[in-house]
Formats: C-alpha cells, sequence, structure tokens
C-alpha cells in the first residue's frame, strides 16, 4: 500500500452560496481537503449534497463563495485542460466523430510543441486505451452509453492531465457495462498514476476504485461528514473483493454513515 | 386488422410462384405471417424464410407502403378534384372545371419560355422571376439577420436593447413596408425585394439567437475545460449546436417570403407569378388563375421540402432530442 504524503489538491475553508431567488442558498461550507499525488479520492453522499458542486469547483468552473483551493501550490483560478473533467452524461460534441472529440482536446494541448502525425498518434492511443480503436470514425450517436462514456474518458486522459476529475462518470449506465469500466477505469489509473477526484453515489464503486472515501453530509451547508481510508491492496479484483471481509467492512462503514447517520438528515428536512 | 386483411392476396401471390412445394405448406401459416409482418417490417418472418428463401421479403412491407404512403394521399387529391367539379356544376360554369384547366394547363406548360413583350410571358418567366426576387430579399435579410441572431443570443445586453424593437415591428404586415421600399428605392423591384428582406430577416434573427441561448451548458463547459480559442468555441460548438435552428429560420423564413411576394407583385406589377394572376384576373382568364395558385402551391412545397431534408442532414442526434 502507497502512503500518500504530499498535498497536491488543497482545499482549505471553501464555502460556496448561490444566489437565488429565495436570497442566498449555502450549498457547501467549511470543506477542507487535501488530495496527495496519485491519490484516487471517493465523494459520495446523498443527492442534493454538494459533491458536484466541490466538483465544479475543483474544476474550476465555478469560484467559492470564500476560502480557497489550491492546485500545485498555485490558485485554481479557473478551468483548464491540467483538470481534465470526465461529465456525468459524457458531453461529447455529436457532429464530431470520436477521434475527432479527442482530438479537440489533444490538439489545444500538445499543438504548440507537437506535429499532426504526432497529434494522431496521441488521439489513437487514447482511444485505443479505452479500446475504442475501431469506433474512432463514428459520430456519438452511433455508439452506446457505455462506449460515449469511454470517449469522454478518453477525451480527458489524451490531455495528460495533473488531476482527473469524474463527475459521476458512471451513473448512466447499466450495472454490468458500469462494472465493466470500472475495471477498466482501475487499470487504466494503475497505469497512469493519475490523481483521480470521482464523484459518486454507488458504494461498491467508491470502495472499490479508491483510496480515501469522503463522505458528505447532507445539505444545505453540506461539509465533509467523515473520511475513511480504504486499505485494500492493489490491483484489485471485483470478484475476489466480493467476499473480502475488509472490503465487507468499508461497505457497512459506508452505508452505516449514508443511511443511518446521514438517513435520518433527510427525513427532519 | 385492416392491414393484415390487406395482406393476405400479396402474401399467397408471391408464395404461389415460389413453387409448388412453399406454396402448400404457405398455406396455412400465410394469416399469421402477416399480422407478424405489420409489427417487424424489417426482418422476415422464420416460416416465411424457412419455407422459401426466394420469395421476395419486400412484399407484404410494399403493401403496407401502398396502403398507406400512396393510397391516402390519392383520395386526398380526388375529394380535392371532386369538390372543385361539384364548384363548377354548382357555379354554372363560372369556375372551370377540373378537366378544361387541366387542358389549359398542358397547353401553358407546353410553351412555358415565351416572351411576348413585358407583360406577356411564359410561367415559367414568371415564376423564376419571382424566385429570383425572393433569393435576393431572402439572401441580404440572411446576411443580416444571421450575424445579428448570433450577436443578440450571445451578449444579453444586445438581447435586450433588441428584443422591444423586433416585438415592435415583427407583427408589422410586410406589404405594410412596401411603400416605404418604393420611396426610398424608387422602382418596383427593389420595393418588392426589400418587402421579402423585411419579412424574411426577423425568423431568422429570432430563431439564430434562441439557437445560441439554447447551446447546452455543458458544450459551453467542455469548451472552458479544454479552453478552447473563441474561434475554435464558434467553429466547433456554437455554429454546429446552432445551426439546426438556424435552418428552421431559413425555413419559415423562405415560406414566409413565398407567401408575401405573390402579394406584393400584385401590387407593384412586373414579370411574376403574383403579378401573371392579377393580369389573369384582368383578363377574366380563371383556368389561368387556379393553375398559378397550384404552381404556387407546388414551388412553396418543393422549397419547403429541400430545406427541410437540409436541416435534418445537418441535425444530430443529440440535438434532436
Amino acid at each position: 500500500m502507497t502512503s500518500f504524503t504530499t498535498k497536491y489538491i488543497e482545499i482549505q475553508g471553501v464555502e460556496q452560496t448561490f444566489k437565488t431567488r429565495k436570497g442566498p442558498f449555502r450549498a457547501l461550507q467549511n470543506i477542507n481537503l487535501t488530495v496527495a499525488k496519485g491519490e484516487f479520492v471517493a465523494l459520495i453522499g446523498h443527492s442534493g449534497c454538494g459533491k458536484s458542486t466541490l466538483l465544479n469547483l475543483i474544476a474550476g468552473l465555478t469560484t467559492p463563495t470564500e476560502g480557497s483551493l489550491l492546485c500545485a501550490n498555485r490558485e485554481i483560478a479557473g478551468p483548464g485542460p491540467e483538470r481534465a473533467v470526465v461529465f456525468q452524461n459524457h458531453s461529447l460534441l455529436p457532429w464530431l466523430t470520436c477521434f475527432e472529440n479527442v482530438y479537440l482536446a489533444v490538439e489545444r494541448v500538445f499543438s504548440a510543441t507537437e506535429n499532426k502525425a504526432q497529434l494522431k498518434a496521441r488521439t489513437d492511443a487514447a482511444l485505443a486505451m479505452v479500446g475504442l480503436s475501431a469506433a474512432a470514425q463514428k459520430r456519438p450517436g452511433e455508439i452506446s452509453g457505455g462506449m460515449k462514456q469511454r470517449v469522454g474518458i478518453a477525451r480527458a486522459l489524451s490531455m495528460e492531465p495533473k488531476v482527473l476529475l469524474l463527475d459521476e462518470p458512471f451513473g448512466a449506465l447499466d450495472a454490468l457495462t458500469r462494472a465493466k469500466l470500472q475495471d477498466e477505469l482501475l487499470q487504466i489509473v494503475a497505469t497512469t498514476q493519475s490523481t483521480v477526484v470521482m464523484v459518486t453515489h454507488d458504494v461498491d464503486e467508491a470502495v472499490l476504485l479508491s483510496d480515501r472515501i469522503v463522505m458528505m453530509t447532507n445539505g444545505p451547508s453540506a461539509t465533509i461528514g467523515e473520511v475513511l481510508q480504504v486499505e485494500l491492496p492493489r490491483p484489485r479484483s471485483r470478484v475476489a473483493l466480493a467476499e473480502d471481509i475488509r472490503y465487507l467492512g468499508y461497505r457497512k462503514a459506508v452505508i452505516d454513515f449514508l443511511y443511518t447517520r446521514q438517513g435520518h438528515v433527510e427525513k427532519a428536512a | 386488422m385492416v392491414s393484415a386483411v390487406f395482406h393476405n392476396p400479396l402474401e399467397a401471390a408471391p408464395a404461389a410462384r415460389g413453387g409448388d412445394k412453399p406454396k402448400a405448406r404457405d398455406a396455412g401459416p400465410a394469416p399469421l405471417a402477416a399480422t407478424h409482418n405489420m409489427t417487424n417490417t424489417s426482418t422476415t418472418p422464420p416460416a416465411a424464410q424457412a419455407a422459401a428463401p426466394a420469395m421476395p421479403a419486400r412484399a407484404p412491407w410494399d403493401a403496407s407502403f401502398l396502403w398507406l404512403a400512396v393510397l391516402p394521399p390519392l383520395l386526398g387529391l380526388g375529394l380535392l378534384a371532386l369538390v372543385w367539379e361539384l364548384v363548377f356544376m354548382g357555379t354554372g360554369g363560372s369556375i372551370p372545371s377540373p378537366k378544361d384547366t387541366l387542358l389549359q394547363a398542358a397547353q401553358i406548360f407546353s410553351d412555358p419560355f415565351y416572351s411576348k413583350g413585358p407583360n406577356d410571358q411564359g410561367v415559367g418567366w414568371n415564376v423564376l422571376s419571382s424566385l429570383k426576387r425572393v433569393a435576393m430579399g431572402f439572401g441580404m435579410a440572411a446576411v443580416v439577420g444571421i450575424p445579428v441572431g448570433f450577436m443578440i443570443g450571445r451578449f444579453n445586453f444586445l438581447s435586450r436593447m433588441f428584443n422591444p424593437l423586433i416585438s415592435l415591428l415583427r407583427p408589422v404586415s410586410p406589404l405594410a413596408w412596401l411603400p416605404i421600399g418604393l420611396l426610398v428605392f424608387k422602382g418596383a423591384n427593389p420595393a418588392a425585394i426589400w418587402t421579402i428582406f423585411i419579412c424574411s430577416i426577423w425568423p431568422m434573427i429570432i430563431n439564430t439567437a434562441v439557437g445560441v441561448q439554447r447551446v447546452p451548458q455543458d458544450y459551453m463547459n467542455v469548451a472552458r475545460v479544454l479552453n478552447l480559442s473563441e474561434w475554435k468555441i464558434v467553429t466547433k460548438i456554437l455554429f454546429p449546436a446552432v445551426l439546426p435552428y438556424m435552418l428552421t429560420g431559413v425555413r419559415l423564413a423562405v415560406g414566409t417570403a413565398w407567401l408575401v411576394i405573390v402579394a406584393a407583385e400584385m401590387l407593384t406589377g412586373g414579370v411574376g407569378i403574383g403579378f401573371w394572376v392579377w393580369d389573369e384576373w384582368n383578363n377574366l382568364n380563371v383556368k389561368n388563375i387556379i393553375i398559378a395558385i397550384f404552381v404556387i402551391g407546388i414551388v412553396g412545397l418543393v422549397l419547403e421540402f429541400a430545406l427541410i431534408k437540409l436541416a435534418t442532414a445537418f441535425t444530430f442526434e443529440e440535438v434532436k432530442n
């Protein structure tokens, strides 16, 4: 088990308030979290607890009302290719082929230093990594939901980002496809040693994939309730872990947090 | 069930052609196969496939095609002819009969491009000069309207600035602008083009602006995460996303323009299908007026159809949903 000591992403005292017609709405408050280089962190919580809001803050798509976010000791001022996002609904451009969708990202990041052949090779490599070389010339409308999500992951990885941000990447997929993509993601992350922050509402997904699970309390004014260190050896196998006593223990801990302790808050609200 | 009954004789016919053995086997399951085919036209029913591989799989599909796609429109046209014939008989011949009109049409279309001076030209020339006016007025409206629509859609300030103007001017009948056109351009032809310009520009501005405002936030987030340049945003995201809306605007504009040109030409004169209608009214040649109505309808139909085809080609699945 590798230990993560270096601070890579630092979130300090972050608060996020949205202006609504009914007055200000405080979505997040007092968020403090550090993510080490190469670490896989899952954000889990009930819907509406601000998981995605936190991810958008790390992505730089929104700016916090208070507090600060640092990535590699530099303030996160806006979105950028070094923090690639895989969106929940894949967000591929439907008028471009899979190749062109990935190429758009590759071109943006590497066109200053590399020639066209190299950019094409990078695009092909990214598509090959997610097993979609054959579908490169197809449009998103012509491929399945799982394949679209894989193209989204290929697009994110092709930029060689410092941080990979996944916003419920497999939420819209069926259980079998989801399991397959989770396994693929495990392999890819093992190869690329990426730093990953993933939003999920799937307990098994969180335990299977991550080094740490950040459990969030219910909104409004959501904050980090508990952080669970997942010390399962890698590479992890879904089948072997299914009966692993530690795996079941972690699973129980997360379920306990979500349904026993945070379940009550939702009833009261 | 009506189509199932309709299927049966046709289903049996190719089977008979297929030979003696398949015929004997097909006689039993034929009605079943016919009903089966109603729900699943793309695949051959397993029974038919096994029994007669040579049997054309399209036969039952053709039958339903005939039933739904050919017969009802023909009946509709037949109804029109019937009503027309009744009107002809009821008005004692002041409205010409379909048959006489058809004969007259055959004569007119035998020589559509003759020219005997400015007031007596073939129907082809009249349609072409109307289309030319529409194309010019409409083209100018597109050149002005689409960029304006983009700007209004992209910048909230401009949207708020122009919305009252558009709301005020859009409901005005384009023909009300004809005198202004005559005054400013001092000619019938430019005034007609000006009228077309005015009536075409609103749908294009509004649809383009709405299209820009409705570009999914997800696509814009992609642009922000990838840090795309403004040029890439416009060419790779905004333009393709707005194109279907824009083409809807173009289609509405062309439709309105074709409606308006007839009226404008009646007022301005010259050569054109609208003028032709008015001229034939002055000659009390009702047959030609009816022919003109059909010509106007068919040209409008063709324009509409072509633009719908164009719009479908540029609309991608995600946008359609």
